[in-house]
């Protein structure tokens, strides 16, 4: 039995402060050629998501041949596409080969109410079944609880059933609610082996936001400068418009820096951004809007 | 892509295109004369005002002499009489809200010209100087008739004439502090532009005809020292209030000592920003940029020492390192220019020689690799570490991106470094913990104290100094009072 874990003191954060900081990296201007590359880039960090309950294998199998390539005239992929667990199957028959990653949301997605066996079993049973990347939630309940070395332990043994699948922890900040909180929940993660920290599961308003993602990208921040640890950030939920998008780039770059700008490191977690950034790459190489209906269903 | 583990690496794997904002809105002529009366008159001795981003000249304009200065005192005098003294105040007020619309109505505009006249990026001409000035006009509108309210049982009265003369760093914005509450306590004004940024004063002036403000309820003049020393000695002037630097503020003092006149002065600051180790770091950094390198330092209240607790000094002059390699430094009229031009080659060459000191003197210098455009008046953001109270650096204003970076161990050295300079106008203290705020708040001899904020404006906020930079206030209530007379 090895020690408790005890969370080490994490900057303290201004709420006035880190809205208004996140609110200045809207105002930036991307224009031109600088939008265009943007917008690539954006495409080709996305997590293509569908999480309903309305999901099908045909569903899924439409959804990742839009993954594999979203415009029909250039080979440009999505970074992954985002399933329950039970859809791995149909993702994997229609990625092999593609590059595209698939990543599942386990551990009882969204509630994480589940015994920790339970939820172990499930990381293993979806990395067998062919996902590499595993979206993690943990227990709200335990980390406002005060129980952080229990959230840590759960991330931990987590990390371990993952194996060689890449491991997404998801805050769910909207239940946070402090962004100290999201701060100290951030720092937990990355103690315990989280190779990507994400905001949302979607399922809960707020979803991401911008002054939460900037809290969680400065704990990624510091824990490069104290470790040389890279980690990755990926919001999820709300994030609809490239302009959005854009505004997430811009803060990526000047919180983390360039290195950053890939999907290895930063990711969105997205199902309706996928076509406003098809529709804006068209207008940019078209000089004119499409309508949505011109763009095939994904 | 390689980078060593620990340097964050702001490349431009992926940059910004410019996104200049279009001059094509301006609709300048090619000289402009002095506004007195209702009229342009275009006399005096000829100057120019240039783009300090590319050394070409705007426009021309006029210097006025101790004649025209009287013409105008004696226009506004008329009106003051006649028109707006006598005028039911809601009236008055009703003029107020309607340069206050129209600034807005003109807004893009007049950040355009303020960018283009003055060097600052028109990102903070845009979303600052230009919504603060209109927001001004609008909370002085408000008051015009309901100053016994503001004032009950003192009967407050207006003063009569006001001569007001405004700095280079705000023009438009140090207009509307000046302007709006004279107009609004009922007093005419005779108001001088500074002589590197004249223009937006007398587009404002445009904006004042549009509005049908009477004839000589507002005169606007240009020029340099000797045209301000013409107002300020101007027997039938009232009032002076005056922004600028601390040695003119003190010759002005001089100059009306033992007169009937009025007297609120502005001045110079060497504003502290003191950050604790409990401080909001990620929060405090911005606090920090935003005190020192806003309007290029062109800011009277910059935070331009940093007072950090010694045990978070190496961590913090870090962040900051990273932070100010993000500031990009260029085009004012690029909408992603977060630091534009020195307001002119004198104030350049005068931030040059600092900086030199600083070196001289022992500090250690840091800028970012950045490349400055071939032409035009721009500076690096800098900061200096290793600064000792002694430091011509950390005792003198720079008015430019210089920071000076002290240490301090404890609260009450804090506070006593903090204190321990002729100027009083600013400070901020960073600090997650209330109580020390207020312990903070009430020692440091300072107009304003910022709480985990820095370079935070409002209209309904005074603002003003304390020992050597100055006394009287502007903005909310209190920024009525010098403008009144009450019992």
């Amino acid at each position: 039995m090895t020690a408790e874990y005890v969370p080490p003191r994490v900057e303290r954060v201004d709420q006035v402060g880190v809205e208004a900081r996140a609110a200045a990296f809207t105002k930036r201007s991307i224009k031109k050629e600088s939008k265009e590359q943007a917008l690539r880039l954006v495409l080709s960090m996305m997590d293509l998501t569908t999480l309903e309950g309305m999901d099908t294998p045909g569903r899924v199998r439409e959804l990742c041949r839009k993954a594999r390539r979203p415009l029909v005239d250039e080979d440009l992929a999505v970074a992954a596409v985002c399933v329950y667990p039970p859809l791995v199957p149909s993702a994997r028959v229609e990625l092999a080969g593609s590059g595209v990653h698939i990543a599942a949301v386990a551990t009882y997605f969204p509630s994480g109410q589940a015994t920790l066996a339970e939820r172990l079993d499930e990381v293993r049973r979806t990395v067998d079944a062919g996902a590499d990347e595993i979206d993690m939630v943990i227990r709200r309940g335990d980390f406002l609880a005060g129980a952080y070395g229990k959230v840590f332990d759960e991330v931990a043994a987590t990390k371990e059933a993952c194996g060689p699948a890449h491991l997404k922890v998801i805050l769910e900040t909207g239940e946070l609610v402090t962004y100290d909180n999201v701060r100290l929940a951030s720092r937990i993660a990355i103690d315990a082996g989280a190779d990507f920290i994400k905001t949302s599961t979607g399922k809960v308003q707020p979803a991401a936001t911008l002054p939460v993602t900037l809290v969680m990208l400065e704990e990624i921040r510091d824990t490069f400068r104290r470790s040389g640890k890279v980690i990755g950030m990926k919001p999820a939920g709300g994030i609809r418009t490239s302009k959005q998008a854009l505004a997430y780039l811009v803060m990526v770059k000047e919180t983390l820096g360039d290195h950053w700008l890939h999907p290895d490191r930063f990711r969105f977690g997205a199902s309706a951004l996928l076509d406003d950034v098809l529709l804006q790459l068209l207008k940019l190489r078209e000089g004119r809007y499409q309508s949505v209906r011109d763009l095939p269903l994904g | 892509m390689a980078t060593t583990p620990r340097t964050l690496l702001f490349g431009d794997l992926w940059s910004y295109a410019p996104a200049p904002e279009s001059k094509d809105i301006l609709r300048l002529k090619p000289r402009y004369g002095h506004y007195i009366d209702g009229s342009f008159v275009e006399e005096g001795q000829v100057f120019t005002s240039s783009n300090p981003a590319t050394e070409e000249v705007i426009a021309e304009v006029f210097a006025a002499d101790e004649a025209l200065i009287d013409r105008a005192v004696k226009a506004a005098r008329r009106a003051y009489e006649k028109v707006w003294s006598v005028m039911p105040p809601s009236h008055r007020a009703r003029y107020l809200y309607r340069i206050a619309r129209l600034l807005q109505e003109h807004a893009r505009e007049l950040a355009v010209l303020e960018s283009v006249d003055g060097g600052k990026p028109i990102k903070e001409s845009r979303d600052v100087d230009v919504p603060l000035a209109a927001a001004h006009f609008f909370y002085y509108a408000g008051w015009a008739d309901k100053l016994p309210y503001a004032f009950p049982g003192q009967a407050p009265r207006p003063l009569g004439v006001a001569g007001q003369i405004i700095p280079w760093n705000f023009p438009l914005l140090m207009l509307a502090w000046k302007i709006a509450p004279a107009l609004a306590a009922g007093n005419t004004v005779v108001l001088k532009s500074a002589e590197t940024t004249p223009l937006s004063a007398f587009r404002f002036a445009e904006i004042l005809e549009e509005a049908g403000l009477p004839a000589g309820v507002v005169n606007i003049v240009s020029g340099a020292g000797a045209t301000g020393a013409a107002i300020v000695r101007h027997p039938d002037v009232d009032k002076v209030a005056f922004t600028g630097s601390t040695a003119v503020g003190k010759a002005i003092q001089r100059e009306i000592a033992g007169s009937r006149k009025r007297l609120t002065l502005e001045l110079g600051g060497k504003g502290a920003n003191i950050v604790f180790d409990d401080a909001p770091m990620e929060q405090a950094i911005e606090g920090v940029i935003a005190g020192i390198y806003f309007n290029q330092g062109h800011v009277c209240c910059a935070g331009s020492r940093l007072f950090l607790q010694e045990s978070i000094h190496d961590d913090f002059v870090a962040r900051l390192r990273d932070r100010v390699a993000t500031l990009r430094v260029g085009d004012p009229l690029d909408k992603n220019t977060d630091i534009g031009a020195i307001n002119s080659r004198q104030q350049l060459e005068k931030i040059r020689a600092l900086v030199q000191s600083g070196v001289d003197e022992g500090a250690t210098l840091y800028q970012p690799a950045c490349t400055l455009p071939p032409k035009g008046y721009f500076h690096a953001p800098t900061f200096f570490t290793g600064v000792a109270p002694s430091h011509r650096i950390a005792q003198e204003e720079i008015f430019g991106p210089v920071l000076s970076i002290l240490t301090f161990r404890t609260p009450e050295e804090a506070v006593e470094r903090a204190n321990r300079t002729p100027y009083g106008l600013s400070a901020g203290v960073w600090t997650d913990k209330g109580s020390r705020l207020l312990y903070m708040a009430q020692r440091l001899q300072a107009g304003v104290v910022w709480g985990n904020s820095f370079n935070r404006f409002d209209p309904t906020s005074p603002f003003g100094g304390v020992k050597e930079s100055g006394f009287g206030r502007e903005g909310g209530r209190q920024g009525l009072l010098p403008y009144l007379e009450v019992s």
